[in-house]
């Protein structure tokens, strides 16, 4: 594939060969897909291909059965591994319709998250000068209220319930704020940008922008290509139907736009004819 | 070689238990002779005397419920009414018995006193060992004792309510606490005399197959404030203890009480309350009730609404892990016009845990404009735990307007889903479900018992997933 890894070390992210079942339903039918470090992937797709799967897969969602193939995440098998110890590892997803939690306040959901998160990644921090020392509900009050001015988030949302009445778009950018928090090390954002104003569209895509960086990889998730105006993506694929059935520069998108699913699909027939 | 006692400690972390070194323990089982020792041993009138005696008749007349929880594990012969801990009580905790302060002391109460409260009482089996109150709310006029003390002390306002709100026929547990009762509560608040944080009140059961029947009356005069809030545990044995309390309140015009319960028995004690308020004009009654222990519990703290403008508020929040019966609720009855009341029920249940809820909205005819609401929401952790409802409503009044709300759900897979993938355990994930769900009532609560809801239901909580 023209992503795979060039340097010769492993790469950070790799799914070989994935199918995945929900219900006895086969719904990933054989999925390869590589990120390495700094890397920012678009996924495209009609509706029902598969997308949201894959990342529920990646992020060990219980509900669906992996019955063939790998995800390796730095060198590692994930598939064994629970939702959290994922997560714990660096692994995030943003949903694309994330659950309501009555009654659980999103600082004190995300106190207890970063504090797991963090203890779990000690050495790491330590490493790099860092400190994993739990923080005080004062310092993480003050580093939430840091990350929700960035996000122009309004302060009333830290003691709001988790996405109990949130809008769309108010959902999608506490999504971004708990990635901001987590500061993962491969991110599945799945359509973040659907139901976006399109100054919500600027903050949010600048989240994501302020997180990527070389140490970073990103899979994008979405339908539109005005996302990709905002944050450039190094590669973007195409899923039919379970598979990764094409994959391109940022220019794929951009022929995608123009010419839909049912135009691409002519043009690859027309080349395997040809 | 000193035998180990037999107790099961288990998860449920206030089950140790003390040596006994008791000035007097009656014997097991309750004749006449027993209901005329406790009253000689407190020298009570004999207006008391007769009261308990009366109550004991109809006690041994009166049949077991046959509705609610399975209480054919209460064996009436094998209990034990009436110990004395102490020969006297304590205005300082250096007066009480060094082995009773010690249980204190790990039960967190005098720290609690030092940090937030205006006064304390804490009861050790049958007595109040320990007493206090602040001292400017003493020169206001407010009387917190112990309710024997509240015989000797005041005895016609005692003599005025006793048995008012809650006559000594009014149920069979009702009359068992009115024979053989012993501690409690007695208290007053002045007219217009607001008592800005809560007096405390804690019960303490130590001995095997001990009876505790506390007996708590509480007037609040014209425009006043009291929040009065109870806590207990006890130790865990193999076999049953009983706890039958009553508790009486009066609140005068304009006066408000609220009166908070974090019950943590230990899961071998059958908790059989009788709770009743009357609130007069424009006055309010607020109960908020947690249960988290006992083996079984059946209570509903009611709200008489006597006067125009009154208003009752039972709060509840029931959790009913393996091997319990929460049968829990609430009553309002509407006696006058322009009253108004809301019960929010809220209850988990977990592995062979059942919580009931079971309520009552009644409303006289001629209680005209009554508005009423009923919330109840039952969680269910699993497959196996149990909920039900009884919510009985008798309107007589065609001008009410009555609002009834049930829900039964479960935890849903993709909440617990969403947290892990936030890098929460799964347990983790349960247990800040459950505190969300009861959220709406721990918020009603002092931080301190806040903390310590959430506490408890985390500790319930904990290897509550497979
Ligand atoms: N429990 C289930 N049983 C059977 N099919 C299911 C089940 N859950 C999901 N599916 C199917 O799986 C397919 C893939 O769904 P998925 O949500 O991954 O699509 P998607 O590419 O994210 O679509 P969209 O662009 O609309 O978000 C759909 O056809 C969906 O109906
Ligand atoms: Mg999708």
């Amino acid at each position: 594939m023209s992503d795979g890894n060039s340097n010769g070390t492993t790469p950070m992210f790799e799914i070989e060969n994935l199918h995945a079942e929900i219900d006895g339903k086969e719904i990933l039918k054989g999925v390869d897909l590589t990120v390495n470090q700094g890397e920012i992937h678009a996924l495209m797709g009609p509706n029902g291909s598969g997308k949201s799967t894959l990342a529920y897969v990646v992020a060990g969602d219980p509900r669906y059965e992996v019955t063939e193939g790998s995800i390796r995440f730095q060198g590692e098998d994930i598939l064994e591994w629970s939702p959290d110890e994922r997560a714990r590892k660096g692994l995030f997803l943003a949903f694309q319709y994330p659950t309501v939690i009555p009654g659980v306040s999103m600082a004190n959901f995300l106190r207890l998250a970063v504090t797991n998160v963090r203890t779990a990644r000690a050495e790491e921090i330590a490493a790099e000068g860092g400190s994993a020392q739990p923080f005080t509900p004062r310092e993480f009050r003050r580093l939430m209220r840091e990350k929700m001015a960035l996000l122009k988030m309004d302060d009333a949302f830290a003691t709001r319930y988790l996405n109990e009445g949130f809008s769309g778009g108010e959902k999608k950018r506490a999504e971004i704020l708990q990635m901001a928090l987590l500061e993962p090390k491969m991110a599945v954002l799945d359509e973040t940008d659907s139901g976006l104003d399109i100054d919500a569209l600027k903050v949010v895509s600048e989240g994501v922008n302020n997180l990527s960086g070389p140490k970073v990889g990103m899979l994008l998730i979405t339908h539109y290509q005005r996302l990709l105006n905002f944050i450039k993506p190094d590669f973007v694929h195409i899923m039919h139907d379970g598979r990764i059935v094409e994959s391109g520069g940022p220019e794929l998108a951009h022929e995608l736009e123009a010419k839909g699913y049912e135009g691409l699909r002519a043009r690859t027939a027309e080349a395997a004819a040809s | 070689m000193v035998a180990k006692p037999q107790i099961d400690i288990g998860e449920y972390q206030y089950g140790f238990r003390d040596e006994e070194d008791y000035v007097f323990k009656s014997g097991r089982g309750l004749t006449r002779a027993t209901v005329e020792e406790i009253s000689a041993m407190k020298g009570e009138p004999d207006w008391m005397r007769d009261f308990r005696l009366k109550a004991l008749d109809h006690f041994e007349k009166r049949p077991m419920p046959n509705w609610g929880a399975d209480l054919s594990g209460i064996d009436f012969d094998d209990i034990f009414y009436y110990i004395r801990p102490a020969e006297k009580q304590g205005k300082t905790w250096d007066e009480v018995p060094e082995y009773i302060k010690n249980t204190f002391e790990k039960l967190g109460i005098p720290e609690a006193e030092r940090k937030f409260l205006a006064g304390v009482g804490a009861q050790y089996e049958s007595e109040v060992i320990y007493h206090s109150l602040r001292e400017d709310l003493e020169k206001q006029g407010v009387i917190f004792l112990d309710m024997d003390a509240g015989v000797r002390e005041h005895p016609e306002l005692v003599k005025q309510y006793f048995g008012t709100i809650i006559p000594y026929n009014d149920n069979k547990f009702a009359a068992l606490n009115s024979a053989v009762w012993s501690g409690g509560s007695f208290i007053y608040v002045p007219p217009g005399v607001s008592i800005d944080v809560p007096l405390q009140a804690y019960f303490r059961i130590n001995a095997e197959n001990m009876g505790q029947f506390e007996r708590t009356l509480i007037i609040v005069d014209k425009d006043a404030y009291v929040h009065y809030v109870e806590g207990c545990t006890a130790p865990t044995y193999t076999t049953n203890s009983l706890h039958s309390a009553v508790v009486e309140i009066i609140v005068q015009e304009g006066g408000r009480c609220r009166y908070t319960t974090i019950q943590n028995w230990s899961k071998n004690v059958y908790n059989l309350v009788t709770k009743r308020a009357a609130a007069y004009k424009n006055a309010t009654m607020e109960w908020v009730d947690g249960n988290l222990g006992s083996k079984v519990t059946m209570k509903y703290p009611a709200v008489w609404l006597m006067e125009e403008g009154a208003r009752g508020e039972i709060l509840s929040v029931a959790f009913a892990s393996d091997g319990q019966h929460q049968d829990a609720g609430g009553k309002v009855v509407h006696v006058a016009p322009n009253t108004s009341s809301q019960i929010i029920s809220k209850s988990i249940s977990k592995g062979t845990g059942r919580s009931s809820y079971r309520g009552l909205v009644k409303v006289y005819k001629g209680a005209e404009n009554v508005r009423s609401n009923v919330v109840c929401d039952a969680l269910l952790l699993d497959e196996t735990s149990k909920t039900d409802t009884y919510p009985y409503i008798e309107v007589e009044e065609e001008r009410a307007s009555i609002g009834h709300e049930a829900t039964v759900s479960k935890v849903a897979e993709e909440q617990i889903f969403y947290l892990m993938s936030r890098g929460l355990s799964e347990d983790e994930a349960m247990s800040m479900i459950v505190n969300g769900f009861i959220e709406p009532i721990a918020k009603e609560l002092p931080l301190e018992y806040a903390v310590e809801l959430n506490r408890l239901i985390q500790l319930e909580m904990e290897g509550s997933v497979g």
